[in-house]
């Protein structure tokens, strides 16, 4: 039991490391979508964000600038896909993803040309990067049982944007359920023509709601640059922004039950990194490919198989044309 | 698709309007060209000369045109159905993998069999890793799109075992198989011409081009002229509407989504047979993405697929010239481009056509008066 107790930690501390990104990418999602617009585009608007606030906090040893220059270069995205998706009525997900195809090459391009290291932005030192907090009486109270250790492993001791993601689930939830701008943009995502109908612009609740995704997009993109590494790699989001979709859909676009979702991804993250080499009674040692591969294959058999009857809102995807 | 009470004039659709989509995404890689520090109209001609000038880059231009055919049509094919193939890369990839299996087992054999089976094997392969996303959205309901990205994710995993743990040559670090025997090569340009006494530069461009072209003929009479294609044709225009008619959408959508993954099985069959000869890591390169820019830079017709892979193909070869003269522009760049034709001939093409089919109306209800 106590050996148990001692593997879960550092497998449940990375589980919150790595689950960060992909809830804020997941909420940015849904945002998007129980507006009306599907955004497939998460993964690129991450990316880009995580190059601008690498590159930001290189040039100014500032981890603050850094994240606001992501949040900034995200939201410049998503209201690109705003205008494509809800401007101008195109199909969102050939926008999405032209948007992903676009940062992909971009963020490389100007990256070498600005920093000359084959599209990585230089090694940030402590000075530019969000650094973990030691929370008060961690290792005072390491020593007490169970509780200890939680606290000193799993709680204490990440940086500033893990405690905000914190925060940020239960406020999306309260402002998507409890306020009349959650109401309205499930009603622009559900109903368009009767909030039309009411007085409210659905454009501009749409664009409100890419706003948003874009933000949380933006603060999971400096979060994977400039808080849990300290440079921007090129492809450095690996799917995150498909997986978080994915998390989305599982979690039937309903911020705690996406968490969820995002928490089993990241655990299987985490579980891949400790069971490479490790070899397993009776079957051996499985190749490394294998399990890696395993958040990817976990998210096509949860959404063939486990999902039951997702139902999208409604008017998700179709674009907004007025009535004359 | 907007409906014109006057009819516009069809080159109108299909060529001006994606051309001008086109004029602005290269306008705004100039921007991206002077934001990195170098010379917009240096770097065009520097890629035109690496396109289409020096010894033998016309035949890489068209060898990659033929990869870029491939996977256009696949998502070509697809995006009749009203379904956004975004796998072709991994399709592609496990197309290869059928093609190198095949000669790694059979190369011993005579070529005109083996070559025929190496095609098979690309077709089968490709159509394979596209059945399981296909099925899936015909039957489970799970999107399409995810379950695709995520083919892609799980064929480079499977292909990287493969080749590091089963496939690799003896002795060799690298992870690659052996070599085909020389036999079962597809002959290349250069042979061809070779055989009728012409010379012409050395090229990867090679004889699986003519099966691209062949490809083309295919799935012009596949879509418009048989009643699959009707299907299919129908199922992407509405579901409903299909079910009505005694459609059943989940054979439609997994009929597409096979004959796209075959297409895309066959870029597999013009790189592994056609120019490495063996089995290598990421040999596709990003090219089902570059598909996606192709079908709907031609309209998803195999004749705008032709023209804008060929276009792709010299972006392609060229933007790998010009990396040598302007060191500031990395091949990324074409990546960049293929972003802003995706997003100005897919995603904004509501943005100047209206314009543009406003202005022909204008002349025309002018010109009979």
């Amino acid at each position: 039991m106590n050996d148990f107790f001692v593997m879960m930690l550092p497998l449940l501390d990375s589980t919150l490391r790595v689950a960060v990104p992909l809830v804020l990418a997941a909420l940015a999602g849904l945002f998007a979508e129980r507006s009306g617009v599907v955004d497939i585009g998460l993964e690129g608007k991450m990316l880009g964000a995580a190059f601008a606030a690498a590159t930001v906090a290189a040039l100014t040893f500032s981890p603050l600038a850094g994240l606001l220059a992501g949040i900034f270069v995200a939201i410049a995205l998503a209201l690109l896909h705003g205008l494509a998706s809800i401007t101008y009525n195109g199909n969102q997900v050939v926008s999405g993803m032209a948007l992903n195809i676009l940062v992909a090459g971009l963020a490389p391009v100007l990256g070498n040309a600005w920093f000359g290291m084959g599209g990585q932005t230089p090694l940030l030192t402590s000075g530019g990067r969000f650094t973990p907090i030691m929370l008060p009486g961690a290792e005072a109270l390491r020593g007490v049982p169970v509780l200890g250790p939680i606290y000193a492993e799993i709680i204490s001791g990440h940086n500033i944007l893990v405690y905000a993601t914190v925060i940020i689930v239960p406020l999306t939830a309260w402002v998507i359920y409890r306020t009349r701008f959650g109401l309205r943009l499930r009603a622009a995502g559900e109903n368009p023509h009767a909030l039309d109908t009411a007085g409210v612009s659905v454009v501009w609740m749409r664009y409100r709601a890419m706003i948003i995704c874009g933000a949380l997009c933006g603060i999971a993109g400096a979060y994977l640059s400039i808080a849990q590494n300290a440079q921007f790699v090129r492809d450095m989001t690996a799917g995150r922004g498909y997986l978080a979709l994915a998390a989305l859909v599982f979690g039937k676009w309903r911020p705690l039950t996406a968490l969820y979702a995002c928490l089993l991804f990241a655990f299987a993250d985490a579980v891949q990194i400790r069971l490479q080499g490790a070899s397993i009674p009776g079957i051996g040692e499985i190749p490394v490919q294998f399990i890696q591969a395993l958040p990817y294959i976990l998210t096509v058999l949860l959404l063939a198989g486990f999902v039951g009857r997702a139902i999208a809102p409604k008017a998700s995807g179709i674009p907004f044309v007025k009535d004359r | 698709m907007a409906t014109s009470p006057t009819e516009i004039p069809r080159w109108v659709d299909y060529l001006l309007v994606p051309l001008v989509n086109l004029i602005v995404a290269l306008l705004l890689t100039g921007l991206v060209v002077i934001a990195v520090g170098a010379d917009p109209w240096e770097a065009l001609k520097a890629l035109v000369q690496g396109a289409v000038v020096y010894p033998g880059s016309v035949g890489s231009t068209l060898y990659y045109a033929t990869n870029f055919i491939f996977a256009g049509l696949a998502v070509a094919v697809a995006f009749h159905a009203g379904l956004f193939n975004i796998g072709g890369e991994g399709q592609a990839y496990i197309g290869g993998l059928g093609v190198a299996l095949v000669c790694l087992a059979f190369d011993d054999w005579t070529p005109w069999l083996v070559v025929p089976m190496a095609l098979i094997a690309a077709a089968l392969f490709g159509a394979a890793w596209a059945y399981i996303p296909a099925y899936l959205q015909a039957k489970r309901g799970s999107h399409i799109v995810i379950t695709t990205i995520m083919f892609n994710f799980i064929a480079s995993a499977l292909m990287i075992y493969l080749l590091v743990d089963v496939l690799i040559q003896p002795g060799q670090q690298a992870p690659r198989s052996r070599d085909f025997a020389p036999e079962v090569w597809l002959p290349t340009a250069q042979e061809i011409a070779g055989w009728f006494g012409i010379s012409i530069a050395r090229s990867p461009f090679n004889l699986a081009s003519l099966l691209a072209l062949l490809c083309c003929g295919f799935v012009w009479i596949f879509i418009w002229h048989t009643r699959w294609g009707y299907e299919i044709r129908t199922v992407g225009h509405s579901e409903r509407a299909a079910c009505y008619a005694g459609i059943s959408p989940s054979r439609a959508i997994i009929m597409a989504m096979l004959v796209s993954g075959a297409l895309a099985g066959f870029v597999g069959f013009n790189d592994i047979l056609g120019v490495h000869h063996y089995l290598l890591q990421g040999f596709t390169g990003g090219v089902g993405f570059v598909g996606i820019a192709v079908a709907l830079m031609g309209r998803n017709h195999p004749l705008g697929v032709i023209l804008a892979s060929l276009l792709f193909g010299a972006l392609y070869q060229g933007g790998s010239e010009l990396t040598f003269d302007i060191p500031q522009i990395t091949r990324e760049m074409v990546v960049v481009i293929q972003g802003l034709v995706i997003l100005f001939c897919g995603a904004l093409e509501n943005m100047f056509k209206p314009h543009i089919v406003a202005l022909f109306r204008r002349r025309q209800v002018e010109a009979p008066a």
